[in-house]
């Protein structure tokens, strides 16, 4: 059945059909059109106080439901304004559709007012776009980018409709089936790939179960769990991983890479096998590739194909999700371990050795002055693993990967591929519209919380009640942490400090926040549980903590794993250990 | 590093070239020569790429480009398996003296003239590339004036077609495809 109405209610009619309950964004001239039909739909609208906030709340309602996130903006400005959390969503493979107003039909090409070809610039790094002039294409281009942004390794896909394709009437028609030639996500793993892992894992004495996000979007916990204890096998979860496999049990030795732990890089370094589910190999994982876990065979099983062999051969390349992939191997391994399985006792008791000689730690500052990860530790502890936590770019990213503790999947969001400084107060306003009864703590720097804090103001007016606990250091502490261990300590433009400006318990009572500020360590449980107490209002926590901490361990950028510090100058004692 | 031919289908899409010559520029692929033009179906392109790689990433490339979701297949042709041409249009000093010379080459290579005047010729031309390279060598002492070449197109041997073996006509119901749980 056909309707009449214009291209724009075809499109409000259309996000309805795909499914969207929310969506973030802000009008302007080029996609004024859409917002008239938008005023009367159910789809409820976020009007944010800047798109770079729509795109990452996108981001974070994404990353806590598993379901596609919307956003939208006006052409030119607006649109560029999405560049970041567009990039963001495509290195972190996060599901998202966003919607421009792009000029008339006519006008592009010309340099028209606000016009600029959101299009080109965003093919880098979408999954797929579109621009449309032709109304009747509206319904099919809606329905295809929810798909393909969903489907097979999720990604960002981007609608850019031109204004005229708003105004003009067209019949609408919400098509039942989608043809896409050219994509076919394949998701039921190769059998004969499944026994060959299987039989890698029975001869293994070394296994480890490499982890990477793709289990949290396959929502594949439950499996990795069966798998993991029935082979037995240490577990590393990577920065896109936490969450997937708790923290507290006992295979798990915590995450891998430059600010890993000693335990979990030393057992892929060590390792004979790498199990890898849906993790990429990324730099920061594998420090130097060429000295890069060099004993193990790999079993790489992923959902993108291109991923397998990108940067480290694959053994045994699995391509498929997840869930089915390790569901098809837990009966695999069963029969293998029917036939042989290697001893894994001395193997595990030397990474448990590790991991009880190098656990994650911290020296409070001996000025008396607030530790970071002391702060933290507490808000981990206080709000618990319920929680839903996001964190922004630096040191406190680290510290928050490193010292809250997570047992479930989808409680912990981060931008882990682009390093996007803003991120979590716009993700967390989007975590909150997701699950809006759970906790969602935005753990964020003085740096990145001066980016994107104006999203604050839009989590006061619709009833969106996020704590941020702002870790003070007075600067860009992860920069900073470069100078001081590679630049001499020549501190060129990392500091922050200005006699507390902006006064962050001011600003946010001015954007319609309880302001709270915190500086001594006997205050910080109180604070925090206050903090926690107010459910009807965002609140701001200024922890002012002590500058010169720093984050370890550490393997320096370009480095190999292997030279892993555990402070400065300090590695490991590796002749006490037997590996 | 060594040179493939790799024959795309493309959706006959408006920025489907952009995306693939962008995907080529943006993981730092070498494209030798790529050529587009349409196909038997209206609704499908081929571009013919010629790419320079290490052997173990034209596994790479080739994923990577499958990864548009407007390219529809990709297969690379080995030389011994396809049919491959250039179009070479070259225009050379040609006078009464050297014409006799000149015919002698073109009737060697199978080329032909096109356009010609009182001192110039333009010859028409085509093969793979080292055909055309002979015969451009074979020209240089006319004096070559100005050359234009295509890209290198190919097709496959024997009676089968890309299309009929990987056009996959399968369509996926929207009712599953908004905001559901793709991949449970
Ligand atoms: C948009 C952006 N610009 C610059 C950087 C480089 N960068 C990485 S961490 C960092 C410092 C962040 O400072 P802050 O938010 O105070 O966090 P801290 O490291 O102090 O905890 C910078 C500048 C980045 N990741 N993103
Ligand atoms: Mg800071």
């Amino acid at each position: 059945m056909s309707k009449k109405m214009s291209g724009a209610s075809s499109l409000v009619q259309s996000l309805e059909s795909a499914g969207v309950d929310v969506m973030f964004g802000l009008p302007g001239g080029a996609i004024l059109p859409a917002y008239d039909p938008i005023f009367d739909s159910k789809i409820r609208h976020i009007l944010v106080r800047h798109e770079q906030g729509a795109g990452h709340a996108a981001t974070g309602y994404a990353q806590v439901t598993g379901r596609v996130g919307v956003c939208i903006a006006t052409s030119g400005p607006g649109a560029t304004n999405l560049v970041t959390p567009l990039a963001d969503a495509a290195m972190d493979s996060v599901p998202m559709v966003a919607i421009t107003g792009q000029v008339p039909s006519v006008a592009i090409g010309t340099d028209a007012f606000q016009e600029a070809d959101i299009r080109g610039i965003t093919m880098p790094f979408t999954k797929h776009n579109y621009l449309i002039t032709d109304p009747k294409d509206i319904p099919r281009a809606i329905a295809e980018a929810f798909y393909i942004a969903g489907s097979g390794r999720p990604g960002p896909v981007l609608v850019d409709i031109a204004k005229d394709a708003l105004q003009k009437e067209t019949d609408f028609v919400y098509p039942k089936e989608l043809s896409l030639p050219g994509y076919h996500p394949q998701l039921e793993p190769e059998n004969q790939y499944i026994k060959d892992a299987a039989a890698l894992i029975a001869q293994s004495s070394k296994p480890v179960f490499y982890v990477g996000g793709g289990v949290i979007k396959s929502n594949a916990s439950k499996e990795l769990m069966q798998l993991a204890e029935l082979v037995g096998a240490p577990v590393v979860t990577t920065l896109m991983a936490l969450g997937s496999f708790p923290d507290s049990h006992p295979q798990h030795l915590g995450m891998p890479g430059m600010h890993g732990t000693v335990a979990a890089v030393t057992s892929l370094q060590k390792a004979d096998l790498l199990i890898t589910l849906g993790a990429r190999f990324d730099d920061r994982v594998t420090g130097k590739l060429s000295t890069f876990a060099v004993n193990a065979k790999v079993i790489h099983a992923d959902i993108d194909p291109a991923e397998i062999g990108k940067n480290r051969f694959a053994d045994v390349p699995i391509v498929g999700d997840l869930k089915r992939t390790i569901a098809a191997l837990i009966p695999a391994v069963k029969a293998e371990f029917a036939k042989n399985k290697a001893d894994l006792t001395p193997w595990i008791a030397s990474m448990n050795k590790l991991r009880a000689t190098y656990p994650l730690g911290y020296e409070l500052p001996k000025d008396g002055s607030l530790s970071p990860q002391y702060v933290i530790e507490r808000i981990s502890a206080l709000t618990g693993p319920e929680g839903i936590y996001v964190a922004g770019v630096g040191q406190h990213q680290m510290w928050a990967s490193q010292f809250v503790k997570y047992e479930n999947p989808r409680t912990w969001l981060n931008s882990g591929g682009l390093g996007t400084m803003g991120y979590a107060v716009p993700a967390a306003m989007g975590a909150k519209v997701g699950a809006p009864d759970a906790t969602v703590w935005a753990i964020d720097g003085d740096g990145c919380f001066q980016m994107t804090n104006q999203e604050l103001v839009t989590c006061a007016l619709n009833n969106i009640p996020i704590k941020v606990a702002i870790i003070n250091n007075e600067s860009l502490g992860m920069v900073r942490q470069w100078q001081t261990l590679f630049y001499e300590g020549r501190y060129s433009n990392t500091s922050l400090d200005s006699k507390r400006v902006p006064d962050f318990v001011k600003l946010a009572e001015a954007m319609g926040c309880v302001g709270l500020s915190c500086e001594r360590p006997e205050d910080v449980d109180a604070i925090i549980k206050q903090a926690n107490a107010i459910n009807d209002q965002p609140v701001v926590v200024d922890f002012r903590v002590f500058r010169d901490a720093m984050v370890w361990p550490m393997v320096a950028a370009g480095t190999s794993n292997d030279d892993i510090m555990i402070a400065r100058e300090m590695a490991p004692d590796w002749d006490s250990q037997e590996l | 590093m060594s040179t493939h031919t790799l024959s795309v289908l493309v959706e006959n899409s408006p920025g489907v070239l952009a995306r693939v010559a962008g995907l080529f520029s943006r993981r730092a692929y070498n494209i030798d020569s790529l050529a587009v033009g349409p196909t038997e179906n209206p609704d499908i392109s081929r571009m013919t790429i010629v790419i320079n790689v290490e052997s173990h990433s034209l596994e790479q490339v080739i994923r990577q480009l499958d990864k548009l979701v407007n390219v529809i297949h990709i297969a690379e042709l080995k030389l011994a398996e396809s049919v491959q041409a250039e179009l070479l249009l070259v225009k050379i000093s040609a006078t009464s003296k050297n014409r006799f010379d000149v015919d002698a080459v073109l009737e060697t290579y199978g080329a032909s003239i096109v356009d010609e005047g009182a001192d110039y010729m333009t010859i028409e031309a085509t093969g793979d590339a080292a055909k055309i390279s002979d015969l451009l060598n074979a020209l240089e002492r006319f004096g070559i004036r100005e050359l234009a070449q295509s890209g290198l197109v190919a097709i496959e041997r024997g009676s089968g077609s890309l299309a009929d073996r990987t056009l996959s006509t399968q369509s996926i119901p929207t009712a599953d495809s908004g905001q559901a749980d793709y991949q449970n």
